[in-house]
């Protein structure tokens, strides 16, 4: 009794295996060494069009932000802070020069200690002042925004400035601002 | 999720754990953290193209130790490989993580390195070369990749056949949470290697025992008990291949093929009730999957062994219809590829946000059947193709706006050229004027300042008059020759008079000398402020002369170099693009032509078994009407008992297997 449904137990495996390897054979397969040569031409591009795109940001930067004009503004966080930072303003000189609505990758990103470029642009050499605004969402609920001002100072070279901003929890300050 | 998706994210997971591309404890340069923050959104393109052009900066400097980037240049270094990693430039990356390596650096960092391109090359697949790095470790092994290093090193050993030497790694690493599962399996399937059969089967028993909420293990629990089932079918052993079927989830990845399997096994011990209740759960599935088309044929088969001709001779005639319409499904998404639209799909923005796109491909208009190569998806090389397929298409959209941008470039630098080019004449001119004042005005300070210190050595009180005096000295000097010209004139009162005052002006211009010497100082330091504003106001004048100038010349030979380079790009671009789309068409094509071809196999035998079911039905009814024309009112009850008794023990199998978890196989 039990041979018998062995047998048939084996019969049954040897169909399906069949058929299986009657379908591998049939079909016009990709091999490996097109799928290889494929992907070096694919890293060969990457580094021409990497190479292109550094050679373009360079000559970006001199025509559009020369350095006697230029100002970047940074936006960061306190690692971990654990605020939902919705929104972000910023104004030079009561213009608002930029404004951004946080992504949870991006606010991610901000959380690990990543630092955003919020603003690129150009001003006098002088004093300008800015303003920062920030919203969103504090961990135990409720809405939390906070604002501050600063002055930039721009010389000859080119101005960084960065804004480190702090959720409710947080216990450093609201807002610190940073030349670099 | 499939096994192969959760292999691929555990193993990634220990990269962003314990990778390099994370801050330092105090961000020092604020572009490093620009970097970290284009990396840490998996837009691993900007973060190497800032990165190359931050280290371009630093190495060009004359003094980079004096660079802000100077305090993350070690972290920096290594994140180049590790970025370019993440972007599967496994050539560069493997360039430099061997920089890295012939580096005079420290034990931890080199053997941190070693272990990047261990990884690097297990991942291409490059096993000896894997190998060979991973042996370049000496020394203590940094903590924080302490257990990724050993399981590394375990997986290489196993791929280049060096079983016994992963068995004592994977026992020492046994007990390890980040791989709860892979350990027990990988050891399992060494032991298997090694013909240790016995402790191969008990530690995929011990692995498809295991407790745990992650899903990533829950599936490798699955796996194993697959594996073991599996393992008991090919040994005959239908009693303990059903007790690992049973143990599957009813909702994982391998639930179809435990639900076929355990069928089957029931199947082998003749009892065909039986192999209905997973069967029957499984005919209601997905009919795209390759289980429940093989169960639309078994539950028909085991109908017909119990005698239920009829229900198995309508449950075929349903199963062709379900292959035909499938076969055309097949067919039309053949097609749909092969017009591009599959490609098309790939690469659309909804696909980038969706989830679960992959399935969702399907209700995008004429895009082809995702269902059907859902596991084709799933697998390396496919999605490596893929990986690329969809790097290119953004870098094709990268090179098209930089070409626009280029062309806006030059309308800006021809604006700046119209509006400059006719005001730097006359500034040109107001510029030399100005520059003639100032350099008078400094030789006039100098020709002063040469003075005061000559008379700080010699005291000549006379340089200090005032023009007044300087006047009164000269009339006096006049009327003193007039006198002397004609001495008639001059009276003894007259002569005393020119004398006092002569002493008068003396006394005032000697006595007053310190007093007028300290104002003539601090006159001269004012002289300097005034000459410095000016020297301001004229390099101020020199850069914006500069800037204005510099704001359109100079650029129109790097842009129609960058332009042809950008135009040759996107060319080769176009190749390397049409060759990868071709080879996931092909890719997609032979899976779907595969399942095709099976479904024609399966309509095959199901028309064969449908004549036959029907025949044996008819020919059962024929024998049923024999009977019953032949036999007492008595006997017609009876059969008719015995014939509800069959169709009701069918009837009963079929309710038992909709009755969901208390049927498991």
């Amino acid at each position: 009794m039990h041979s018998h449904a062995h047998k048939i137990f084996r019969q049954l495996l040897c169909i399906v295996f069949a058929a299986l390897l009657s379908f591998v054979a049939n079909a016009d397969e990709v091999s490996r060494e097109q799928i290889k040569g494929l992907d070096e031409q694919v890293q060969d591009i990457k580094k021409d069009v990497l190479n292109l795109s550094s050679e373009l940001a360079m000559l970006e930067e001199k025509l559009l932000f020369p350095s006697n004009t230029q100002v970047s503004l940074f936006v960061s966080m306190h690692k971990g802070d654990d605020f939902r930072l919705d929104s972000v303003q910023l104004k030079l000189d009561e213009k608002v020069v930029a404004q951004h609505l946080y992504s949870f990758r991006e606010l991610e990103a901000l959380q690990s200690g990543g630092v955003q470029r919020l603003y690129l642009g150009n001003i006098k050499t002088g004093e300008h002042e800015l303003v920062i605004s920030y919203s969103g969402k504090a961990p135990a609920g409720g809405e939390y925004k906070r604002s501050g001002s600063y002055r930039v100072t721009k010389d000859v070279g080119p101005k960084f400035v960065e804004i480190k901003i702090a959720g409710p929890d947080s216990t450093e300050q609201d807002i610190q601002f940073r030349d670099w | 999720m499939s096994l192969r998706f959760s292999l691929a994210a555990l193993l990634l997971l220990p990269l962003f754990a314990h990778g390099t591309v994370r801050p330092h404890q105090e961000m020092r340069d604020i572009f490093y953290g620009e970097i970290l923050y284009h990396a840490y959104q998996h837009d691993y393109f900007e973060a190497i193209s800032h990165l190359d052009i931050e280290l371009g900066q630093y190495y060009a400097l004359d003094e980079p130790d004096l660079d802000s980037l100077h305090w993350h240049r070690g972290q920096a270094e290594f994140a180049v490989g590790d970025l370019e990693l993440y972007y599967r430039m496994h050539q560069r990356a493997g360039r430099a993580i061997e920089a890295v390596l012939g580096k005079n650096v420290a034990e931890s960092e080199r053997n941190e390195a070693a272990f990047r391109l261990a990884r690097l090359y297990y991942r291409k697949q490059d096993y000896v070369n894997a190998l060979h790095a991973i042996e370049l470790i000496k020394g203590e092994v940094p903590e924080k990749i302490r257990s990724d290093e050993a399981f590394m090193r375990a997986q290489i050993y196993v791929s280049v056949g060096k079983f016994n030497d992963a068995i004592t790694i994977l026992k020492e690493l046994k007990g390890d949470e980040t791989y709860r599962g892979y350990i027990e399996y990988n050891l399992a399937m060494a032991y298997l290697q090694t013909a240790q059969t016995e402790l191969a089967v008990a530690m995929l028993d011990e692995l498809g025992k295991l407790d745990s909420d992650e899903e990533a293990v829950l599936a490798l629990k699955d796996k194993g008990n697959l594996k073991l089932a599996n393992y008991y079918v090919d040994a005959g052993d239908a009693e303990q291949a059903a007790k690992y079927f049973s143990r599957i989830r009813l909702d994982g990845p391998f639930s179809n093929k435990a639900l076929l399997g355990a069928g089957w096994v029931a199947v082998a011990q003749q009892r065909y009730d039986r192999a209905l209740v997973p069967w029957s759960l499984l005919h209601e599935r997905e009919q795209t999957n390759i289980s429940v088309q093989e169960a639309m044929m078994a539950v028909p088969f085991a109908y017909s062994k119990l005698n239920v001709h009829g229900k198995a001779a309508i449950m075929y005639g349903k199963a062709m219809d379900v292959f035909a319409s499938e076969i055309d499904s097949l067919d039309a998404s053949i097609k749909s590829i092969r017009e591009g639209k599959f490609l098309t799909a790939l690469v659309s923005k909804q696909a980038d946000k969706d989830k679960n796109w992959v399935v969702n491909l399907r209700k995008l208009p004429d895009s082809p059947e995702t269902r059907y190569i859902m596991e084709l998806m799933a697998a390396h090389d496919f999605q490596e193709s893929l990986k690329n397929y969809k790097d290119l298409a953004d870098l094709r959209q990268f090179l098209t706006t930089w070409l626009d941008s280029l062309a806006v470039y030059e309308d800006i630098i021809d604006l700046r050229r119209q509006y400059y080019e006719p005001l730097l004449p006359q500034v040109e001119k107001k510029f030399k004027k100005l520059d003639s004042r100032i350099r008078l005005r400094i030789e006039q300070r100098d020709r002063l300042n040469e003075r005061i210190k000559s008379l700080l050595v010699l005291r000549r009180p006379v340089y200090l008059a005032t023009a007044n005096e300087r006047a009164d000295i000269d009339r006096l000097a006049k009327i003193k020759v007039a006198l002397e010209a004609n001495p008639g004139l001059a009276t003894e009162e007259t002569l005393y008079r020119l004398e006092r005052l002569s002493g008068v002006l003396d006394w005032r211009i000697e006595s007053e000398f310190d007093d007028r010497l300290t104002t003539a100082y601090k006159n001269l330091k004012d002289l300097d402020g005034v000459i410095d504003d000016l020297n301001k106001q004229y390099r101020a004048f020199v850069r914006t002369r500069q800037a204005a100038t510099q704001s359109y010349e100079g650029y129109t030979i790097p842009i129609k170099q960058l332009r042809t380079r950008l135009h040759d790009t996107q060319v080769k671009l176009k190749g390397i693009m049409a060759r990868q789309g071709r080879v996931l068409e092909q890719m997609a094509i032979n899976e779907l032509d595969k399942r095709r071809k099976r479904l024609e196999e399966y309509q095959i035998k199901a028309r064969f078994a449908l004549a036959e079911s029907y025949d044996r039905a008819t020919k059962e009814q024929e024998k049923k009407l024999l009977e019953q024309s032949a036999i007492t009112p008595e006997k017609t009850a009876t059969t008719k008992t015995e014939t509800a008794d069959t169709e009701a023990s069918a009837t009963a199998a079929t309710t038992t297997a909709n009755a969901g978890e208390e049927a498991r196989p």
